[in-house]
């Protein structure tokens, strides 16, 4: 078990230590990583099928970690990352942040889990009548943060995400891979813990796909773990990070410094 | 349950959305606070006959005298005498028989002939007129009247008083039907004009969801925008009727029926109604929304 005295309240507790630095021990004992995530034996079975789209799956991730989820449609990604979210529940097994079963959080501890979770969609999912501004404010407007706040942190955002000068364009003004960075300026704004991001370079150019892995990597380099998606195989192979391989619901390769691969 | 409080800035947030909904939405905001204003002022109207109503009621048992008519044989001293021990009675005169036919004559101004109904062949009775100390006291002072011997009959305008109850219990039931009726035609406007709003809001609200925000979050500025919606249908209908009642009251102050008719004016009577009637507004709108949310808002 965590050797951490994180106990009642740890989701707070836990972001008082991240932010100072602390060196977590990880179940295992090794100092260094706080095993942040990990999927126990977990099976989902959605309602319309018999084939489990993801099954028996057992994983860890620590804090601070880059991962690519690859492997052919269907085989349980965006799945993954719905159970992570809890955005579903698991028809077997349990998920745990900072070793606390995710199914059992409170609707006040879930929405703060949910709070420290940046979402980056293939679709980009922004508002089309809020401006550049607007939509990544609106982040920090759900979670009631003061007017004043939000002007400090907004621009800041976007500078991370190069998107300084274009924080009046409306949505239907920008390029796919300028939205998406607004998408990602929005997940980073309320300084989340974990970003999760399900096919982010699906509707974005090589080039743009490139700048924006490249600023997820920035993200991760200030101690954001970040999980991503992907059937960008070229970049994954160039990246060389922690590489999770599903297929049919399978976890079939989990390799540090990995690379796409077509094997399935 | 919902454990996460909206703080100031929520707040702000929350009825900045519920306001830039009403303007989106703005015919259907109108007719639907229209409904609302229909339907309380028919409400607030009755309100208003049945405290009118009441008052009148209370006019007329307050000078309400009781008739006591008696047999040719009555031994009026003896019924004197027991009037004088009852403390209930206020004060009583005798008006003989004789008297009675004058009165008579003179309030049909002399128009009927009533020449040779004096002496034996006067057909009306002896009567006392008794007033009470307190009106709630007339019907059992009247029973009890009743029971003395020489005494024919008592009256004291049970029937007109039964007739003024009888009204004002059959215009309450017809108010009651009415406002209930449009009232649920405009929580009916309610609950379309909020599920408008979600449907408009419903990408805005996913990407909500995703961000971290709390359930109350998401529903507060639909709630919001449906007592906004009930107190403006409300606040119009406090216009409407405040305004018509004016009206009434001034005129009916010009006229000679004012002496029989006074309209309530107290402030403690009126306020309370108007103060009630935006309640119940606000609880229309904010209960449509609620049962809107609940059926077409999935967070």
């Amino acid at each position: 078990m965590l050797k951490s005295p994180l106990g009642y309240g740890r989701l707070q507790r836990f972001d008082q230590y991240h932010q100072s630095g602390y060196n977590y021990l990880c179940d295992d004992g090794d100092k260094g990583v706080l095993n942040l995530i990990e999927f126990k034996r977990v099976t989902k079975t959605y309602n319309n099928g018999d084939v489990p789209a993801v099954a028996n799956i057992s994983l860890r991730i620590g804090q601070g970690e880059f991962v690519f989820l690859v492997g052919p449609s269907g085989a349980g990604k965006t799945t993954l990352i719905k159970l992570l979210f809890r955005e579903i529940l698991p028809s077997l097994g349990q998920v745990f942040f900072v070793n606390r079963n995710i199914s059992t959080f409170t609707e006040g501890e879930l929405l703060r889990y949910r709070r420290r979770i940046g979402m980056v969609f293939q679709d980009f999912r922004l508002l089309k009548q809020k401006t550049v501004f607007e939509n990544v404010a609106f982040a920090l407007e759900v979670l009631g943060q003061s007017p004043r706040k939000i002007r400090e942190k907004v621009p800041i955002a976007l500078e991370k995400v190069g998107l300084t000068g274009k924080e009046k364009a409306f949505p239907s003004e920008l390029s796919g891979g300028e939205a998406q960075r607004v998408g990602i300026a929005r997940a980073i704004a309320k300084d989340p813990l974990i970003i999760l991001a399900d096919e982010p370079t699906g509707n974005v150019d090589r080039d743009n796909s490139r700048q924006i892995m490249k600023l997820f990597e920035k993200i991760n380099e200030g101690g954001t773990t970040v999980i991503i998606a992907t059937h960008a195989w070229d970049l994954v192979d160039r990246m060389q990070k922690r590489v999770i391989a599903m297929n049919r619901g399978h976890i079939i390769r989990d390799e540090q410094s990995g690379g796409y691969s077509t094997e399935y | 349950m919902e454990v996460i409080a909206l703080n100031i800035n929520s707040l702000r947030y929350c009825l900045r959305q519920s306001f830039v909904s009403i303007f989106r939405n703005f015919w259907l905001v109108l007719v639907t606070a229209g409904i609302i204003a229909v339907s309380l002022s028919i409400f607030g109207g009755f309100l208003l006959i049945a405290v009118n109503m009441e008052q009148i009621i209370r006019n007329i048992e307050s000078n309400v005298e009781i008739s006591v008519f008696l047999y040719d044989d009555a031994d009026v001293k003896e019924i004197q005498f027991k009037l004088d021990k009852i403390k209930d009675v206020k004060n009583y005169i005798f008006i003989p028989k004789e008297q009675g036919l004058e009165d008579f004559r003179k309030s049909v101004n002399n128009r009927i002939p009533l020449e040779g109904l004096s002496g034996e062949n006067n057909p009306l009775p002896d009567l006392f007129r008794i007033r009470a100390t307190r009106t709630e006291v007339v019907p059992s002072l009247a029973r009890e009247i009743q029971g003395f011997p020489g005494v024919e009959l008592v009256d004291y305008g049970e029937k007109m008083i039964n007739i003024l109850n009888r009204i004002t219990g059959w215009l309450s039931t017809v108010f009651l039907v009415m406002s209930t009726l449009l009232a649920l035609g405009a929580m009916f406007l309610i609950i379309t004009t909020i599920r408008l709003s979600v449907l408009s809001r419903q990408e805005e609200i996913r990407i909500m969801k995703y961000l971290g925000a709390s359930n109350s979050f998401i529903r507060f500025p639909f709630i919001f925008e449906g007592m906004v919606i009930g107190w403006i249908g409300t606040l119009s209908a406090t216009a409407v009727i405040g305004f018509v009642y004016y009206r009434f009251v001034s005129s009916l102050q010009q006229e000679a029926l004012a002496f029989f008719v006074q309209p309530v004016t107290n402030m403690e009577i009126l306020i309370p109604i108007f103060t009630g009637l935006l309640v119940i507004g606000t609880l229309l709108g904010g209960l449509g929304s609620i049962v809107s949310i609940h059926r077409h808002l999935r967070v």
